[in-house]
């Protein structure tokens, strides 16, 4: 793929030509430049992060990894739209990302993220409609299309307190896959899981991924998870959260060889040596 | 090697198991039916009955053993009193005039305590100000702004609406208030991911999660707004040649007619009981129950 680098796009920039529009398969999704954030807590002014780049492209499955302390969450937060950058900036398609909306679509760790009071069809079906992302039948064609990806057309009907931790983060996947978002942010969706269950769900995200090829942005503080569900890894170190390094995970059928025991050490010596 | 031996000391050598779980070796009744008295003790109404049978026999056999119709009437004397007043028309006439004007208050309570809550999520000032004026005013008997409000509204039912509003408004804006803080900050990011704000964030999302706080506050304020109104036709008597329960009480009391003073508390408890577990019970079931917000 040829991935113009951003240097290059900048000195098109001064052209007549929209540099979005002329350039869509090379210019990046998502593009963080420079991005420092900050929040207060009672007493104290915490940078999180601190002059963060980097772009993800269209299908990439990018992660974002690092030790607790690292501003990974806040990192994703501000790319969502709660959070505004103190410095640097966050594009979407060339558009500076300033609220939340439903062209980035979070799945959070937490299981409440499921509206209690809808059952499972309708808490797609609303997010749908209340955005506007999709309206009557073709509303209810693709609530329908996603809750049977995830395999879950049996419980659409049901509440979210039946549902065991597993199936509600599926129910939250296939609402953030129904929206078609422009990038999904995962906030660390399977921290919450029993490792059985855990490992499933990676499995199941992959293989959604070969159906659709969404893009997502996927935060995870684990070494494995992020070797196995990533294409590539952003690594940030703790206090603030800076880029250590940003690397191509290995691909699928490697998984299980001595190429990811490699790849784990390497990430590990980056990460907690030193 | 000596380590091996003392292991072998300490655990237990023994055979692996594997077994083969088949069809035929599950028990019989995986699934049995209760039992019919079992059944029956988990309606709840049946249960409820059962209690106020049996406090309706306490009664009784104290009324009849006291003997003293002037002070305490048995239940069977109040029954009666009931059933008179409630045939040629007296007790649902003062219940309609009642209930009509407490419709009123609530309605106007509720409408109150939804704009003030609104204000109050929308900004932090909001937020003061519905504090503020709940821990002032919250404390505030009802019937002690009665006075003032004849002042105002005069001998009407002006008055006793406005003192019921009063009564009403605090215990739902508290509750709610308390309600909307509570909803957690993951559901408030969800909403805000649909592009909801504002007013639609309060609708969609806020008011839902906070529900159960809600009804708590709605249930709160109907158990006030009775007290305040049948305390202040009490008080304040007829108002335009139609009184109401409170006004009925206060009449029969002056005739030393006590059999159908308890008659006319009998009618509040009765809407009471009726209104709960009737009217907030079948919310209860059919909203925050069925979502798996209460148990």
């Amino acid at each position: 793929m040829n991935r113009t680098s951003p240097t290059v796009r900048s000195t098109i920039a001064g052209a007549p030509v929209d540099p979005v529009a002329a350039a869509v398969p090379a210019s990046p999704l998502l593009e963080v430049s420079g991005v420092t954030l900050q929040y207060k807590t009672t007493d104290h002014l915490v940078t999180a992060t601190y002059r963060v780049d980097f772009q993800v492209f269209k299908s990439d499955r990018y992660v974002l990894l690092g030790p607790s302390g690292c501003g990974k969450s806040t990192l994703l937060k501000a790319i969502g739209g709660y959070l505004e950058p103190v410095e640097g900036a966050i594009r979407l398609n060339g558009h500076e990302v300033t609220r939340p909306g439903p062209d980035r679509m979070m799945v959070f760790q937490e299981f409440d993220q499921l509206l209690p009071w809808k059952s499972v069809r309708e808490n797609v079906l609303f997010a749908l409609t209340t955005s506007g992302r999709a309206k009557g039948a073709e509303a209810a064609e693709r609530t329908d299309h996603y809750i049977n990806k995830v395999g879950l057309a049996k419980f659409a009907h049901s509440f979210p307190h039946t549902l065991s931790g597993g199936m509600k983060q599926r129910v939250a996947i296939a609402r953030g896959m129904a929206m078609e978002p422009d990038v999904l942010l995962m906030d660390e969706p399977y921290a919450a899981l029993d490792a059985l269950t855990r490992r499933r769900m990676q499995d199941e995200l992959l293989r959604l991924w070969d159906d659709t090829k969404f893009t997502v942005l996927f935060v995870t503080h684990s070494i494995e998870e992020a070797i196995r569900v990533g294409t590539r890894i952003l690594l940030l170190s703790p206090h603030p959260g800076q880029v250590k390094a940003e690397l191509n995970s290995i691909p699928p059928e490697q998984l299980g060889t001595a190429a990811q025991a490699e790849l784990e050490a390497r990430i590990n010596d980056m990460l907690f040596v030193h | 090697m000596t380590m091996q031996s003392t292991m072998q000391s300490i655990l237990v050598d023994r055979p692996e198991i594997v077994r083969d779980v088949s069809r035929s070796t599950v028990i019989a009744d995986v699934e049995k039916p209760l039992s019919a008295w079992e059944r029956l003790y988990r309606v709840p109404l049946l249960r409820k009955g059962l209690i106020l049978l049996v406090l309706a026999v306490i009664w009784e056999v104290y009324g009849r053993w006291l003997d003293n119709p002037l002070l305490f009437p048995p239940f069977s004397a109040m029954l009666q009193a009931f059933t008179t007043d409630l045939g040629n028309g007296i007790i649902p006439a003062r219940t309609l005039v009642s209930l009509q004007t407490l419709v009123i208050g609530y309605a106007m309570g509720i409408l109150l305590a939804a704009l003030l809550t609104t204000v109050a999520i929308g900004s932090q000032i909001g937020t003061d100000l519905l504090e503020t004026m709940t821990s002032m005013l919250n404390p505030l008997p009802a019937i002690a702004l009665l006075p003032l409000a004849l002042i105002w509204f005069g001998l009407g039912s002006g008055s006793v609406i406005f003192v019921l509003v009063h009564s009403v408004l605090w215990a739902i804006a508290l509750n709610t208030h308390a309600g909307f803080r509570s909803v957690s900050n993951t559901l408030r990011m969800v909403g805000r991911n649909y592009g909801l704000n504002g007013l639609g964030l309060v609708r969609h999302i806020l008011i839902p999660a906070a529900f159960p706080s809600i009804l708590t506050g709605l249930k709160v304020g109907w158990a006030f707004a009775w007290r305040t109104l049948i305390a202040a036709e009490l008080v304040f008597g007829v108002s335009s040649g139609s009184g109401g329960l409170g006004w009925y009480i206060f009449e029969n009391r002056n005739q030393l007619e006590t059999a159908n003073v308890f008659a006319g508390l009998f009618t509040v408890i009765l809407i009471g009981l009726i209104v709960e577990n009737g009217v907030f019970a079948t919310i209860e079931r059919r909203t925050i129950r069925r979502w798996g917000m209460q148990h």
